[in-house]
């Protein structure tokens, strides 16, 4: 079927035809290994079994249940890391004293694997969906910060000079100023500050949790449900994909529109 | 220009905000505003960093943790650059290719660890094809931003001194692509520990998280919080490092 696929889109585009046949190959290696015995039974189901288990994923009410329980944690986790990460970047952005106190902190701290801090926010938040949250939250604060503390600073200081000089105050400058003309950083961030959120909140369900789709997760993992765990991460890296590329598609179409920037 | 005052001033300010807070959370657990079975006290942290490095056998765990990140970026070295080296060989490849690097950089990977915990086994390879995996795609990407950065007229001499395709590659495309591949590897490092300490500590084996996963699973809060901190330490010193030999890789290229 796609061997047909790639040889039809050959004639229409070449980067196509390659595409499908790549596809095609990584296709049928995949179905050679799961059919020749080389790994333990089960290990790599074959593709039929997968799409079986995708279908029934969708189908059933349990994963739709649990993925509205995730959904719920990632959209809290956004909200509140995403708009303390706004703060502290338009905070230290705007505030050279602040950036030089603070901010090579937030830079060095970035980097650091977020799920080392789930035991310490198990004990303050509960095992519940608060620790999940707080973990999301946390996940999202540093890509925001740091991208609007830089965008911050890139905006033009004519703007900044003719704010100061109608004598805005420091929350006019805030929503006058700083965020229109630095949306594009703000939705760089939050892209970035999706992603990891979204991490974070599935990684933190998958430790300790009775709910959402990393609980759905480890739960396949324990009863060796291959099929189900193959489909399950599917629709997780799709959605995070999807989500990516959607906010990068709305960052660039804004990115054009951007007039505050030097 | 000679920094002001503020400038010297600014990063005091910042350690002592550090300081005051901790002080202040000290405080409030003393004064039983915050309950001591939900943080423990800073000076009790401070006390236990001494005892988690003495008694958690941290030297051994922090070189487990540097030779799974050190395999993990010998095999991002060796799969990740030559693979840009055939993306950039054809055009075709290029376009057709690229997206999918891209796309599986942004790949939630980590999440995949119950996957690599059932395919490698309960064992450190899990960790290290984890890290593999996170850091092989900004190394593809960055080399082939670095070689896209080659100007055409450094190729037109190699070809005009009818060099082959072998000595084009070792005498001009492998070094102009040298300070891209540089970036690419402090990258692709910092993608790599992140995953092998989180996939340490989530499945509670090997070096560094694991150390974190022990001491929670103990109940043992001081020594939870001087695991957490001594590993952000550890992060710490190691992106800045990283940093700076990529300065003085790129200075002295």
């Amino acid at each position: 079927m796609a061997a047909t696929l790639a040889l039809t889109g050959a004639r229409r585009s070449p980067v196509l035809a390659a595409r499908l046949l790549a596809a095609a190959l990584l296709l049928a290696a995949w179905q050679g290994l799961a059919v020749s015995g080389l790994l333990f039974r089960d290990v790599v189901p074959g593709l039929d079994l997968i799409a079986l288990a995708l279908a029934r994923t969708l189908g059933s009410a349990a994963f739709w249940t649990n993925l509205g329980v995730t959904a719920g944690e990632f959209v809290l986790a956004v909200c509140l890391g995403g708009s303390l990460g706004i703060l502290c970047g338009l905070a230290l952005g705007a505030s050279r004293f602040l950036g030089r106190a603070y901010e090579h902190w937030v830079y060095w701290l970035a980097p650091t694997p977020k799920i080392i801090f789930f035991p310490v926010l198990l004990m303050l938040f509960g095992a519940g969906p608060e620790s999940k949250v707080a973990m999301g939250a946390i996940s999202a604060f540093f890509p925001v910060a740091i991208s609007v503390a830089a965008g911050v600073r890139g905006v033009h200081s004519v703007l900044v000079r003719v704010g100061r000089s109608c004598r805005a105050s420091a929350l006019q400058m805030a929503l006058k100023i700083y965020l229109p003309a630095v949306r594009g950083a703000v939705l760089n961030g939050l892209r970035l500050g999706f992603g990891v959120a979204a991490i974070g909140v599935l990684l933190a369900e998958t430790k300790l949790s009775k709910a959402g789709i990393g609980f759905l997760l480890m739960d396949a993992y324990r009863l060796f449900d291959m099929p189900l765990m193959y489909a399950l991460l599917i629709l997780v890296v799709l959605f995070i994909t999807g989500l990516n590329m959607a906010l990068a598609q709305l960052n660039n179409r804004n990115t054009g529109q951007n007039i505050g920037r030097k | 220009m000679r920094p002001g005052p503020a400038a010297l001033f600014a990063p005091l300010v910042g350690l002592a905000t550090i300081v005051a807070v901790g002080a202040a959370v000290q405080g409030l657990l003393l004064a039983d505003v915050i309950s001591v079975y939900v943080m423990p006290l800073p000076t009790q942290v401070l006390e236990a960093l001494g005892r988690v490095v003495t008694q958690e056998h941290v030297a051994a765990r922090f070189l487990l943790t540097t030779f799974e990140t050190a395999s993990a970026a010998a095999l991002i070295l060796v799969v990740g650059v030559p693979l840009a080296f055939v993306l950039y060989a054809s055009k075709l490849q290029r376009v057709a290719f690229e997206p999918w690097v891209a796309a599986w950089a942004s790949a939630p990977l980590v999440l995949a660890y119950p996957l690599f915990l059932v395919l490698f086994g309960r064992s450190p390879l899990t960790p290290v094809v984890m890290g593999f995996a996170s850091g092989v795609a900004p190394v593809v990407l960055k080399t082939l931003e670095g070689l896209d950065g080659i100007r055409p007229v450094l190729i037109g001499v190699g070809r005009s001194l009818q060099l082959s395709e072998a000595q084009i590659f070792r005498k001009i495309l492998l070094p102009a692509a040298l300070p891209a591949i540089f970036t690419g590897m402090r990258l692709g490092l910092t993608f790599c520990l992140i995953n092998i300490v989180a996939v340490e500590f989530l499945i509670n084996l090997g070096g560094l998280g694991q150390l974190i996963n022990e001491m929670a699973e103990r109940y043992d809060l001081p020594g939870t919080w001087a695991a957490i901190g001594f590993v952000v330490l550890a992060s710490m010193v190691f992106f800045i490092v990283a940093e700076r030999a990529e300065r003085w890789l790129q200075r002295s290229h």
